[in-house]
């Protein structure tokens, strides 16, 4: 019988043949919904958002698959929708300051403001952050943020020294200050430095002309103009010793790796870059992408925005900040995301130390890179 | 009076000769033809919009700033050019004259395996060795020098194009002259030509085609680089193609940066066209 038993094994039998095909031809449906459920979410952003260590999770537990395509830039990610078919990105990551050219160009869906947790936003402007609402809808929701001030190499900046903008002037730092290659944040720290406040952005041709000459001023000590990387290496093997136009979100990933160097916002104040989530026009995912956005801002999320290897930023509600403090106090306290630290992100924002970052109001986009221009040729 | 004679076509000839006439109409005169239209383009709202403005010529040949690349540009690349025949001639020399058929062959060889790396991971590894806690100034400072200033420099700059180009001219030169009859040399030092005599009157002039084709071929590579001035010059004065890049980077402007890409193809057209008649220009009396 054995014998007979496994003969019939190796040598099935019609009938056997058919119950096997027929239960597979049944399962089949099922296994193939199963796949077709899991939902390709197109994302716009910069590096980083979505990377494993972001989305990973929640792909796993939401059967969606994040398809990234990464810009460097506001301008180029405008270029890059308006190239795109309605529809293309279904998630549009983007600086805070280009949410309303977004919005005025159609190319982001209204939110319902119901839907996010508004009111345990750290502060009051993130709730109605600048041209974030639209004749009283809401358009886009802040995730994260992060501080741009004095970047500087601990073993030649003190403490002290980085407290001014002044310190880029030292004479030891001959040719050791290096610059983030986009006018935007170092033009934005001059304007602080010329004493232009909360009217950093809003020049008018004498304000604007002092920012060049101090500009200018600072020519002979920079020792060159780096993309993400360049600046990375530059500070890494300590080429550059002070860094104009970045904050924590570069020296903090060189930070956590061991080396010397530090952000700071110095007496004359910082600037604040704020990365905001947003619904693409026509994305048939409206509802993936708002739940996504949920995920993002809860304290799960926050913990996976502050900790993302890419670059880190700061939590934005007090449930994430919470939450980063319990999950990895470590991160918390380098950031300074604790109550009573005198460089807490959201202190400075109520001290009026920090202003967000914003495109020059009285002169174009193309001045100011044009100046840049000539500022590197000089 | 006999008529004369009709060319016929050689259809044979024109197979073979179809592939490369097409290639080049679509890959290259077709999109040279696609970026001049294109320099007349305008960009509004951050997309390109067909027209036929001189506004982006106007706007970028009247900034001192493009000025400044361009001269900046050329001389840079025309110091990598005379640096790269320099230091690649003696070896080319030795290569061609002094070493063994095999051992030119490997030598050959050793140039040409560079180009099986990437040209920006080879880049990236002068990083390690220039830098003012790198291998160099490590060396150097076992003699009491430096540490020296090497990256974010015209120095940095330099290394990254003889890192592009300098196996490329070597290769060229050593072909060039490794063809040259020897007799004619022998004949020279015979006539009592002294050696510096020999190649200056003798290799050089019959070597000359080969030797102008790599001087151009590196001012080429060198003009258009963008990954040396860059990264090993820190973009401490933008090269051209640093200043396409800061073009589209800001607000989209892919007409001003074609009109940047037009001066620098206009220019490279001069160069190669005026070095390729200095090649083959006759000596005066040569028949």
């Amino acid at each position: 019988m054995t014998v007979m038993k496994t003969i019939a094994a190796k040598h099935p039998t019609r009938r056997k043949l058919l119950k096997i095909g027929g239960a597979t031809a049944l399962t089949m449906p099922f296994v193939s919904r199963a796949w077709a459920q899991t939902t390709e979410i197109n994302m716009l952003a910069w590096y980083g958002h979505g990377e494993p260590d972001v989305v990973a999770e929640y792909e796993a537990n939401n059967n969606v698959k994040f398809v990234p395509k990464y810009y460097a830039g506001g301008d180029n990610m405008l270029a890059l929708i308006a190239q795109s078919p309605p529809g293309t990105y279904d998630i549009i990551v983007s600086d805070g300051e280009f949410v309303q050219q977004l919005n005025l160009a159609g190319y982001i869906e209204p939110l319902d403001a119901a839907d996010y947790p508004l009111d345990d936003m750290l502060h009051e402007d993130f709730k109605n952050f600048p041209g974030h609402w639209a004749d009283g809808e809401l358009y886009s929701m802040m995730v994260r943020g992060g501080h741009l001030g004095v970047s500087y190499n601990k073993n030649s900046v003190t403490a002290e020294e980085a407290k001014s903008y002044s310190c880029f002037w030292n004479p030891e730092l001959e040719g050791k200050v290096g610059h983030f290659d986009w006018h935007l944040p170092t033009l934005g720290m001059m304007s602080l430095y010329n004493g232009n406040d909360a009217a950093l952005w809003d020049l008018d041709d004498a304000q604007w002309a002092a920012v060049q000459e101090t500009t200018l001023g600072l020519r002979s000590q920079v020792g060159g103009f780096f993309d993400y990387g360049g600046t990375f290496n530059g500070l890494k093997n300590g080429e550059m010793q002070a860094m104009v136009g970045i904050g924590d979100w570069i020296t903090g990933v060189l930070e956590k790796d061991g080396a010397p160097v530090a952000s700071v916002i110095p007496d004359e104040g910082g600037i604040q870059f704020t990365e905001s989530y947003s619904i693409g026009k026509g994305s048939e995912k409206a509802d993936q992408v708002k739940h996504f956005i949920q995920y993002m801002l809860s304290p799960e999320g926050q913990v996976k925005s502050a900790q993302m290897v890419a670059y880190p930023g700061f939590c934005v509600t007090k449930g994430g900040r919470a939450a980063l403090i319990e999950a990895d106090l470590a991160e918390a306290t380098r950031s300074h995301q604790i109550n009573g630290d005198a460089q807490d992100p959201i202190t400075l924002i109520s001290e009026g130390r920090i202003h967000y970052r914003d495109i020059p109001r009285q002169q174009s986009l193309e001045d100011w890179n044009d100046f840049w221009s000539e500022y590197k040729n000089a | 009076m006999p008529s004369k004679p009709r060319k016929n076509i050689d259809l044979y000839a024109l197979t073979w000769r179809l592939p490369i006439i097409i290639w080049q109409g679509i890959f290259f005169v077709g999109p040279v033809l696609f970026m001049l239209a294109m320099s007349f383009f305008l960009v509004v709202n951050y997309r390109m919009t067909e027209a036929f403005e001189f506004v982006n010529w106007t706007k970028m040949l009247s900034r001192g700033y493009f000025w400044d690349s361009y001269w900046y540009t050329i001389f840079i690349a025309s110091v990598s050019t005379i640096c790269a025949m320099c230091i690649a001639f003696p070896a080319a020399y030795a290569l061609a004259f002094r070493a063994s058929e095999s051992t030119r062959r490997w030598a050959i060889f050793l140039l040409i395996i560079p180009f099986f790396t990437s040209y920006l991971v080879r880049t990236f590894s002068w990083f390690v060795i220039l830098s003012k806690s790198g291998v160099l100034n490590g060396l150097l400072s076992n003699f009491g020098l430096g540490p020296y200033t090497m990256l974010n420099t015209n120095f940095g700059t330099l290394v990254g194009y003889m890192t592009l180009t300098l196996p490329l001219v070597v290769i060229l030169q050593t072909f060039s002259m490794a063809n040259i009859d020897k007799t004619l040399i022998e004949a020279a030092r015979n006539l009592g030509c002294k050696s510096f005599a020999v190649i200056w009157q003798v290799i050089i002039p019959l070597a000359k085609t080969g030797l102008i084709i790599a001087a151009i071929f590196c001012f080429i590579l060198s003009f258009g680089d963008f990954v040396a001035p860059f990264y090993l010059g820190g973009s401490q004065e933008p090269t051209l193609p640093i200043l396409i890049l800061d073009t589209t980077k800001s607000g989209q402007q892919w007409p001003r940066a074609a009109v940047v890409a037009i001066m620098m193809m206009g220019t490279l057209f001069v160069v190669a066209f005026g070095g390729i008649a200095l090649a083959y220009r006759k000596r005066k009396g040569a028949k």
